[in-house]
């Protein structure tokens, strides 16, 4: 006991517990991060297999392998996995990992809740899985949940409303947590516009949770006493507005559009300037262009709704509003291209995703600007055409600046540089694939194929062929991720502190890999 | 073949495959839908000059810009003026985008002087007809052949139904050319959305809500569109076709149609022996075998969907009719539930969808097929006795 006792005076070399209650009972930003991204990538493969099934039966017209209500619960629960499973926790993990590391902070601000935020996790989404399994299958009326279709399921709906109140939970405990992090762990003199954007990013981010999740917690627990205690909220029989849940679950989905992309662009911030070798361009327009995407995010909800029989002033301030988005995020693209211009550019894997986000992301962005004007939305609402859309914004968009953090911090977290010949390879082959995979939905979108149908008219069958083997090509790509991350997880190349040659920032300024404890002495560089 | 060439090739290729019809927008046949396309090409092409002008720029910068290349970074990171310049352009743009989107949606939503109405109410899953002003009320659900053609692992050859597989239907709507039709839609269960590509006619079906829509049809043709909100089980099989005929075509189908109690007096004679006709078809007596014959096409019309053509219905979701409790229980019950629907649940009331005798025929049918012995047969007369 007393040698243990005289070990505890030197904190710099306490080290994780050994076993499995290490990752159990943890308080440690980086376990917890680790825990997060590993979580992401499983449910990336179940969200995945659940997309490789959609798209297996549209592979040609004629329904040969699904009932056509389990194809409805396939499009429901992979939007439910990709956007609570995947994309959600990948950014808390990177935000775990990167956020104290980045402002020159110990931990977390609020270590303990910060595991009970990871544990919740996995509980809730064996709760929402297991509902594939029960009598009448899993919820099968879209991701939206929209009422009263979502009302005739069976009684496993109960678990699905559940495990969304868990995941609410969850991403309210670790936004509070990451604002907690970032106004009160920063190393001293670091001022707010001297973060890196991916922490400004975040620190708006998790306030637009705290915002929306409980906004949608009252959207599905009145779908739950509609549907188990006979209340009317959207039953229009009993005096209800069906239409006003819409209203209701997309002040949340907006702003949870935003959720899901803020985040990508911090990372893109961090990664294009180090690989151009030259700081980012406007930093403080980031800053404000990030802030005013929050805000108009919160007044452009009903653009989802243009076919619901909205008054004219209703539909024409929601397309104003939509349109106006375009200019900060437009602003946030010439940014980061004006950061290359003149910039002395190499291209290794994190830089080619992010250059592959900002192709992509922009197709993607441009097609939303088309969706924005109510009349043609009109004709593209629920077609394969915004079913495109989103997929672009939401792969190459939020996945891929995921994976390109991930190779951009790996050798920080491993100590090992991964493969990089293995990571180009992945790149292209995803890339390519991935165009395959979506860009045929828009000409089946603008030809008239509505989205979530299990079988088609045979004039959309050589397109949806041609988008079935993208999506198999770019699905089975995803090992060679798995291959490289795990082969740098067990060795390769030692990494140096600064890893990258154009690198700024305090994370590159502790030895690769981080060690187990970071920042315990804040740095002195900005007092 | 240099790269460069076999690129551009390739983009050709592409280029073409894309722009061969039925890779876009239709641009329809009422004046909305054109104006509709025109925007839709407009914005368009503003994109593919935006996107052009941002990825020339880029990849410029990747060309030329490279490490490998000697490039040294230069060290500039800060342009307040560069900033108002690219907040300011794309502003201008949006508001030359905004002005005939606007006036597009004006007229989108003007549905004054309409010369007929159409009420269109969506049920899981067909579509119901009337016609407010000659009192027409009908049906239309997919086509028989379609439906048996896309029942899991039916292996029919899809292609002798050609492009409109899964867009065909047993009673088309039929209206005239050169009219402003108002489309009023409403839903009996969940929501659905009534889309017609051609007409650039999309409107949300909503129980409890009646929401309106026009169209101006310029030219006659068969106009075929889908359901395109989730709404269940074969929100993928709820087809809508159109048939825009002439005016006198319209109004010979319409005086054909018409049901006689609206006739006028001049054709009472006709109509009373017409009402007299279904009237004794409700009175007398069905034998069992009439009723079950019927019940069963009845049977894969209305109920297999949800039920399933074996009876056995899916665990959870729907329940099985063969050996149920209540189809080979107390009649009255049986009677009721199909009457009247069970609330809160998928189970629709269909005393508005099917006639007495499809509707005895289907409850003897439900009694005494698929395993069930009841052994009682249900009579029209029961059922008219009941409204």
């Amino acid at each position: 006991m007393s040698t243990a006792a005289a070990g505890h005076h030197d904190h710099d070399d306490h080290g994780p517990a050994k076993g499995w209650t290490r990752w159990l009972y943890t308080t440690n930003h980086k376990d917890i991060g680790t825990l997060y991204l590993l979580f992401s990538l499983v449910m990336f493969f179940i969200g995945g297999g659940m997309a490789l099934i959609i798209r297996a039966e549209l592979f040609q017209p004629g329904l040969q392998l699904v009932d056509p209500l389990f194809f409805n619960s396939m499009t429901t629960m992979h939007a439910l996995v990709m956007i609570f499973g995947v994309v959600m926790p990948a950014f808390v993990g990177l935000a775990n990992w990167m956020i104290p590391m980045m402002i020159g902070g110990p931990d977390m601000a609020l270590p303990r809740l910060n595991n009970w935020s990871f544990w919740i996790m996995p509980f809730a989404f064996l709760l929402l899985l297991s509902t594939l399994f029960m009598e009448g299958g899993g919820p099968a009326g879209g991701w939206t949940l929209y009422a009263p279709l979502s009302l005739q399921g069976g009684d496993s709906f109960a678990f699905v409303i559940f495990s969304i109140h868990f995941m609410g939970i969850s991403s309210v405990m670790g936004s509070i947590n990451i604002v907690a992090t970032i106004f009160n762990m920063r190393a001293p003199g670091m001022t707010l516009m001297q973060m890196p954007l991916f922490v400004w990013t975040w620190l708006i981010t998790a306030y637009l949770l705290i915002a929306v999740i409980p906004v949608l917690a009252g959207a599905v627990t009145m779908l739950l006493t509609d549907r188990f205690f006979g209340t009317s909220f959207f039953n229009a029989a009993g005096g209800g507005d069906p239409v006003m849940y819409q209203h209701i679950f997309w002040f949340f989905g907006h702003p949870e559009v935003y959720i899901l992309i803020l985040p990508a662009f911090g990372i893109i911030s961090s990664i294009i300037p180090t690989f151009a070798r030259k700081p980012l361009f406007g930093y403080a327009s980031m800053v404000y262009a990030t802030g005013s995407i929050a805000f108009l995010s919160f007044i452009v909800w009903a653009h989802h709704m243009f076919t619901v029989g909205m008054p004219l002033a209703g539909e024409m301030f929601f397309m104003f509003a939509t349109m106006m988005i375009s200019v900060p995020t437009g602003v946030k693209v010439f940014n980061w291209i004006a950061t290359m211009w003149r910039g002395s550019m190499t291209f290794e894997t994190p830089m080619l995703f992010a250059i592959g986000f900002l192709v992509m992301f922009t197709i993607g962005g441009l097609s939303g600007l088309m969706l924005a004007i109510t009349p043609a939305d009109i004709q593209y609402h629920d077609t394969y055409f915004v079913v495109a859309h989103f997929h672009y914004v939401l792969v190459p968009g939020a996945i891929y600046s995921i994976m390109a953090a991930t190779y951009y911090w790996l050798p920080k977290w491993t100590g090992n540089m991964y493969d990089e010949k293995w990571g180009k390879i992945h790149f292209w082959v995803s890339t390519v694939f991935l165009n395959v995979l979506f860009f045929p939905m828009h000409f089946v979108g603008l030809a008239g194929m509505p989205r979530r149908i299990p079988d088609y008219s045979l004039q959309f069958a050589d397109w949806n062929a041609v988008a079935s083997i993208g999506a198999f090509g770019f699905g089975f790509s995803q090992l060679i991720f798995v291959y490289v991350i795990f082969k740098c997880i067990k060795g390769g190349e030692k990494a140096t502190s600064e890893v990258w040659e154009g690198a700024d920032g305090l994370e590159w300024t502790v030895p690769s890999p981080a060690p187990y404890h970071t920042f315990e002495k804040p740095p002195a560089q900005f007092s | 073949m240099s790269l460069i060439s076999r690129v551009s090739v390739a983009a050709m290729l592409l280029v073409s495959m894309a722009a061969c019809t039925g890779n876009n927008m239709p641009v329809g046949v009422t004046p909305i839908s054109k104006e509709v396309y025109g925007l839709h090409m407009m914005i368009f092409w503003i994109c593919c000059v935006i996107g052009a002008a941002v990825f020339a720029v880029m990849f410029y910068s990747m060309f030329k810009h490279r490490k490998s290349k000697g490039a040294v970074a230069a060290d500039f990171h800060e342009s307040t003026l560069v900033e108002i310049i690219w907040t300011a352009a794309p502003l201008v743009i949006l508001v030359a985008m905004a002005i005939p989107a606007a006036k597009t949606l004006i007229a989108m939503e003007d549905t004054s002087d309409a010369d007929v109405t159409i009420k269109v109410t969506g049920y899981q899953w067909k579509w119901q007809y009337e016609y407010l002003d000659s009192g027409i009320s009908f049906f239309s659900a997919l086509d028989a052949e379609h439906n048996a053609a896309r029942q899991v692992g039916a292996g029919i050859d899809l292609t002798k139904f050609g492009d409109n597989y899964l867009k065909e239907v047993d009673n088309p709507l039929v209206v005239p050319v050169g009219k402003k039709i108002r489309f009023l839609h409403t839903s009996a269960d969940v929501i659905h959305s009534w889309w017609v590509p051609d007409l650039a006619v999309k409107k949300d079906a909503i129980p409890g809500f009646i929401n309106e829509n026009w169209a101006f049809i310029e030219e006659e043709g068969t106009y075929r569109g889908k359901c395109t909100e989730l709404c269940g089980r074969d929100h993928g099989f709820m087809p809508v076709v159109v048939e825009a005929v002439s005016e006198e075509k319209y109004n010979a189908w319409v005086a054909e149609n018409t049901p006689a109690a609206m006739v006028a007096e001049s054709d009472a004679a006709t109509a009373t022996a017409g009402a007299a006709e279904a009237s004794a078809d409700d009175d007398r007596e069905w034998g069992m075998d009439e009723l079950m014959a019927k019940g069963e096409t009845v049977y894969n019309q209305a109920c297999a969907a949800c039920h399933q053509a074996n009876g056995q219905g899916l665990p959870g979701a729907f329940p099985a009719i063969a050996g149920s409790a209540i189809a080979t229980g107390d009649v009255d019950a049986h009677i009721n539930i199909v009457y009247a629907g069970k609330p809160g649940s998928a189970m629709a009331a269909f005393a508005g969808q099917l006639d007495n005798a499809e509707m005895a025929s289907v409850l003897t049918y439900q009694r005494n097929a698929f395993g069930n012995t009841v052994g009682d047969t249900i009579q029209p007369s029961a059922i008219k006795a009941l409204r």
